[in-house]
């Protein structure tokens, strides 16, 4: 090993990982449940000995203090936005607002039962309704429901609502069009729904091929998949010409939301044509990602497509008294129902706020700085001792995110764009996408989106600069990061060979 | 207004600059004039944090919350305790804001705790394989639906009617799309016709699926269902109650392959139904047809022990049209809540829950059928929750309880025209014996009131 | 893992698979090339032992951590092995390709077809023409 790469162990990494269930002694506890204060029954009158439990699950035997310290310390094993850079493209890292925290936690929202009488729960059907009529201006499109509980869900939810559609007119189709740039979730939505993929390719700009659409676009395609601007970051200037191929072969136009962020407020998927769109609350309306959620994937369509939203629905009826709120179940051609209750409300209140605190102005300058703030990280990434590594494969502006190449990195440098990435995580940013979308070589997709002051872009600059200079001398350095972070490299080939995916216990 | 950016206009002068352009407006060249948006969005103007807060707090007000009244209301959401330490947790920003684990090195806290209850999952449902878990609990049942399917590609569901509703309606409105139908299974005496069951399961059938305790809160002998199901092929597939699980026997313990359910009551918030989660565990053959992340255990190369995602290649990024499910997320801040909750309660307190559920619900359910006007609408065991059948209109009775402060249930009839007047009445830790007495009092004089009302009508009539 | 060869006693079809024909058995695998584009793999789908396969078609599917790769039959014909050995430790389609991480045997259908498969010399002429592509 070079001693260049030999760095020190750090404190986290010397303290050994130990699960909650490896802590604590036989007999510890740290709840304390209130007394049995009934009349005591015979327990085997209240339920039969063949329907008991035989052995107790082997849950934590630990105290409070026990928890509060393991989950802390855990908690220091992980990177987060609230601690640094986070440019991961196509998944917009926008900072989460702390009042959404406060608000979200009012009882009236937080300790609501899902199946509270609509007359009282007037004020969560109200701010329903407000949060559909936002999302329908934003989208351009006049229907909305929010039951959707993530992007992959409002993905199916809008497939299922286009079979709907097709089906009600008797005609049965089977194709589903997606780029070749397409997020993974596209394609798997389809085969879920029943249709079968075709893909369409891609033109040398990075837009739909024209060509490829006209000669695929047949009375079999029930829907074209798209997100505009796509995973490259790119808006295709095409799109009123796709929507009119797509729409006179009687087909549907889809408009998966992911990218939403690069466009509130300057253009709208309805306006150019898109029947059914969905929303990602948890990118461009912030709700925290959690680590892998929860998130929340509301969908808005055009008039044709309206009659077949999920149920239920919230209603509003205008009276003397002012406005009266409902659900309903009343939509006899509905797909129905995608999940239990009405949707991740929790999520709905933190999206609200963050509408209500920006406005239609506050949302349009977001998408603006999200797309300034990319130009200039890309711009600046064209910079000497950078863009000679780093291609730019598409040229003209991007809009919220853009894709760079590290093929000339790997070429000339002999590194690749995972050590590129893995070096980053010394420096204390979280790399960007990478290996994504794959038609572009070593592909690294950076979003840096709107709330990144312009000293942080100018930060991540420098450290690519320096991994890369440090890469020309020597490579092993990258090539075998990250040397800080609590564990390195893990060996994910084992992992998958032989999955251990729960703790053994030793009485096992 | 709040905007959450920093640019200033030096910032925007010298980064207009640095690009190369005169303008914002310059860089959104590419989107035709056809379509960019030429008046501003039709969305109030922003207003500053303190007027949200404000706003929020004047809808808040206008819920009637578990805070709010003495609630006896479940069917799938519970107002359970979830204690003080869960919150102080899960709020940690290295918790709540970062994405899914794609950089492991640096997501060990997450992985970790998905690893964690992972374990704690199989225990509950005594099946080796859990995944990281999923939207909630009756997507979880199409899901593992979905799985089934993906293992024998038979075209039936044979569904109890103790499923819930909404995962009834979930499963058929996911299962059109594949091409598959859902057949229904009656309830005799408050859980499923073993006899019914039998005579639908055959080669046709995919899967066959129950919940346990079903929505009536009835305990259903999984055993016997399983043992129908796996002579004709079939996937037996459970949605389990987790904290039943003290005292119920173990779903992977009676014969069920697939065990899914709403994580809800796991220390997680009512929230008007949601967020909370799904999950699901299932029997070591059907590993590569989890949908969803898994985490694993392995090592780095010192040796260090650690957690990646893992088997992902079941999974959309890989393998796009061919993955066993869309799904791309966790729900893993609410699995977190889960797991710490476990924690909290640890291995005695969750069977003592159980015990506790157990003897209030059979106080509550002894003490309503006393009542006039109330009889049970089954006999069979139960855990935290109990069907009675008014002899008054169960909207009415909820509506005029809730008046005097008590919300004595769900009604039934809405999703069970079956059950016209049927009352479910769900008990936890949180409602004490001076709750349920109070609850007892009060329906009995709306009862009384409304029978009352309506025998004097006939008397003046 | 191995080093890159292609041995001369093998035929080869595009897809990056292997035949050695012994009498009118014969046993397939993939090329040291399709090894290396996929990386380690870690798990191994073969078919069912007395199922016939096709020509041109895929049989099964390796998998590394982060791709799937179908795997398609040069020939065709029964199977009457399946090596259990990979099932257990896929990894030995990376140390041994031509060897101990073989994956199936058949009783071919038309031994003679085989001859129309690449030899080792047509083989490398077409890698190199992937390259230049």
């Amino acid at each position: 090993m070079s001693t260049r790469t030999d760095f020190a162990q750090t404190a986290q990494q010397r303290e050994a990982a130990v699960t909650i269930f490896e802590r604590g002694a036989p007999g510890r506890r740290a709840s304390m449940l209130p007394e049995i204060d009934v009349p005591l029954q015979a327990a085997e009158a209240l339920l039969p000995a063949r329907f008991r439990r035989q052995e107790i699950p082997r849950l934590p035997e630990v105290s409070e203090p026990e928890i509060v310290r393991h989950y802390v310390r855990l908690s220091k094993r992980n990177f987060d936005l609230d601690s640094g850079f986070y440019p991961l493209g196509s998944c917009t890292m926008k900072h989460n607002p702390k009042m959404h925290e406060r608000v979200a936690a009012m009882p009236g929202h937080s300790r609501l039962h899902p199946f509270q009488r609509p007359e009282r729960a007037q004020g969560a059907l109200e701010l329903m309704w407000g949060l559909q009529e936002a999302l329908s201006e934003v989208a351009g499109l006049p229907h909305v429901s929010l039951q959707p509980s993530a992007g992959s869900h409002g993905e199916l939810a809008g497939v299922l609502l286009t079979r709907a559609y097709h089906e009600a007119r008797g005609d049965a189709r089977e194709i589903i069009l997606t780029p070749d740039t397409a997020h993974g979730t596209n394609p798997a939505t389809v085969t879920m729904a029943g249709y079968r993929v075709v893909g369409v390719g891609t033109n040398p700009d990075g837009g739909v091929d024209l060509d490829d659409l006209r000669s695929k676009a047949t009375d079999r395609v029930a829907c074209l998949m798209l997100t505009n601007p796509n995973t490259l970051g790119i808006f295709d200037p095409n799109i009123t010409e796709i929507a009119k191929i797509v729409h006179d072969v009687g087909a549907t136009l889809y408009y998966d939301g992911a990218n939403l962020n690069a466009i509130m407020g300057i253009s709208r998927p309805g306006d150019m044509g898109f029947d059914i769109v969905h929303f990602n609350l948890h990118k461009s309306f912030t709700q925290p990602h959690g680590g892998g959620g929860p998130g929340s994937g509301p969908i808005a369509v055009s008039d044709r497509i309206a009659p077949y939203l999920p149920v239920p629905l919230v209603t509003r009826t205008d009276t003397a008294d002012g406005p009266v709120f409902d659900l309903t179940d009343d939509a006899p051609q509905s797909i129905g129902r995608l999940r239990g209750f009405q949707g991740n409300y929790g999520v709905f209140v933190r999206a609200y706020a963050y509408i209500c605190s920006l406005g239609g102005e506050g949302l349009r300058r977001a998408s603006e700085i999200a797309v300034l703030n990319a130009n200039y990280l890309r711009a600046r990434m064209r910079e000497k001792g950078i863009g000679e590594y780093l291609s730019s494969p598409y040229e003209g502006s991007c809009m919220h995110e853009f894709v760079l190449s590290g093929g000339p990195m790997k070429r000339d440098l002999g590194i690749r764009t995972l050590d590129l990435a893995k070096r980053m995580l010394d420096f204390g940013v979280h790399p960007p996408t990478v290996y994504f979308p794959q038609l572009v070589e070593e592909c690294l997709l950076i979003e840096p989106t709107e709330t990144e002051t312009r000293e942080t872009l100018d930060a991540f600059v420098e450290i690519v600069a320096e991994i890369l200079a440090e890469a020309a001398t020597s490579p092993e350095i990258a090539q075998n990061a990250p040397y800080t972070t609590p564990v390195r490299r893990l060996d994910e080939a084992t992992a998958a060979r032989t999955p251990v995916l729960r703790q053994s216990f030793d009485r096992e | 207004m709040s905007e959450y950016t920093s640019l200033t206009p030096e910032d925007l002068a010298e980064m207009l600059a640095t690009i190369g352009v005169a303008s914002i407006d310059e860089l959104l060249g590419a989107i035709p004039d056809d379509v960019r948006l030429q008046v501003p969005l039709n969305i109030p103007a922003g207003r500053p944090e303190q007027e949200v807060v404000a706003h929020l707090r004047q809808l808040a007000e206008r819920n009637t919350s578990a805070d709010d009244e003495i609630t006896f209301l479940g069917g799938g959401m519970y107002d359970h305790y979830s204690p003080a330490l869960i919150e102080s947790i899960i709020l940690r920003s290295e918790f709540l804001t970062p994405y899914t684990p794609y950089q492991p090195e640096i997501s060990q806290g997450g992985l970790q705790a998905m690893f964690e209850y992972q374990t704690a999952i199989s225990e509950l449902t005594g099946l080796p394989i859990s995944n990281a878990s999923l939207y909630e609990g009756p997507s979880a049942v199409a899901s593992a639906a979905y799985m089934s399917k993906l293992a024998n590609d038979r075209p039936e569901f044979v569904v109890s009617r103790g499923l819930h509703p909404h995962a009834r309606q979930t499963l058929a409105t996911v299962a059109h799309g594949w091409g598959g139908r859902v057949v229904e299974v009656d309830l005799v005496n408050g859980v499923t016709d073993l006899t019914q069951l039998a005579d639908l399961v055959g080669p046709n059938t995919c899967a066959v699926i129950v919940q346990q305790p079903n929505f009536l809160g009835a305990v259903e002998d999984l055993s016997a269902i399983a043992e129908i199901a796996h002579a004709a092929g079939a996937v037996p597939i459970c949605s389990a109650d987790p904290l039943t699980l003290g005292v119920l026997e173990a779903p992977g313990n009676q014969g069920i392959e697939i065990c899914v359910g709403e994580g809800q009551t796991l220390g997680n918030r009512l929230d008007f139904g949601g967020p909370s989660f799904g999950f699901l565990a299932a029997s070591a053959e059907h590993m590569r047809r989890m949908p969803g992340r898994i985490a694993g255990q392995t090592a780095d190369v010192d040796g260090r022990r650690g957690f990646v995602l893992t088997l992902q290649t079941r999974e959309q990024h890989i393998r796009r049209e061919k993955a066993t499910s869309n799904i791309c997320t966790a729900q893993a801040l609410n699995a977190l809540a889960g797991v710490i909750y476990l924690a909290w309660l640890g291995r005695q307190g969750l069977p003592e829950l159980g015990e506790l559920l157990l003897q209030r619900t059979a106080y509550a359910r002894t003490q309503l059928a006393a009542l006039d006007g109330v009889e049970l609408l089954h006999d069979q065991p139960v855990v935290r929750e109990f069907a009675v059948r008014l002899d008054a209109p169960a909207d009415r009775v909820i509506a005029a309880c809730q008046d005097r402060g008590v919300n004595p249930g769900l009604a039934l009839g809405h999703e069970y025209p079956e059950y016209e007047n049927g009352l479910l009445v769900a008990i936890t830790e949180q409602r004490s014996r001076s709750d349920i007495d109070t609850l007892v009092r009060v329906l009995g004089e709306v009862v009384a009131e409304i029978i009352g009302s309506r025998t004097a009508a006939g008397v003046a009539g | 893992m191995a080093d890159e060869s292609y041995p001369d006693d093998l035929r080869y079809h595009r897809e990056h698979d292997w035949v050695r024909v012994e009498g009118d058995e014969a046993i397939f695998g993939i090329t040291w090339f399709a090894q290396d584009a996929l990386g380690e793999v870690v798990f191994y789908e073969p078919p069912a032992v007395g199922s016939t396969v096709s020509a041109d078609a895929t049989y099964g599917e390796l998998e590394s951590v982060k791709a799937v790769s179908d795997i398609y039959a040069p020939a065709e014909g029964e199977v009457i092995a399946v090596n259990e050995a990979v099932v257990a430790s896929p990894g030995l389609v990376n140390s041994d390709p031509y060897g101990e991480g073989w994956l199936l045997r058949v009783r071919l259908a038309n031994p003679d077809a085989v001859g129309a498969l690449m030899d080792q010399a047509a083989y490398t002429a077409y890698l190199a023409g992937l390259g230049d592509a």
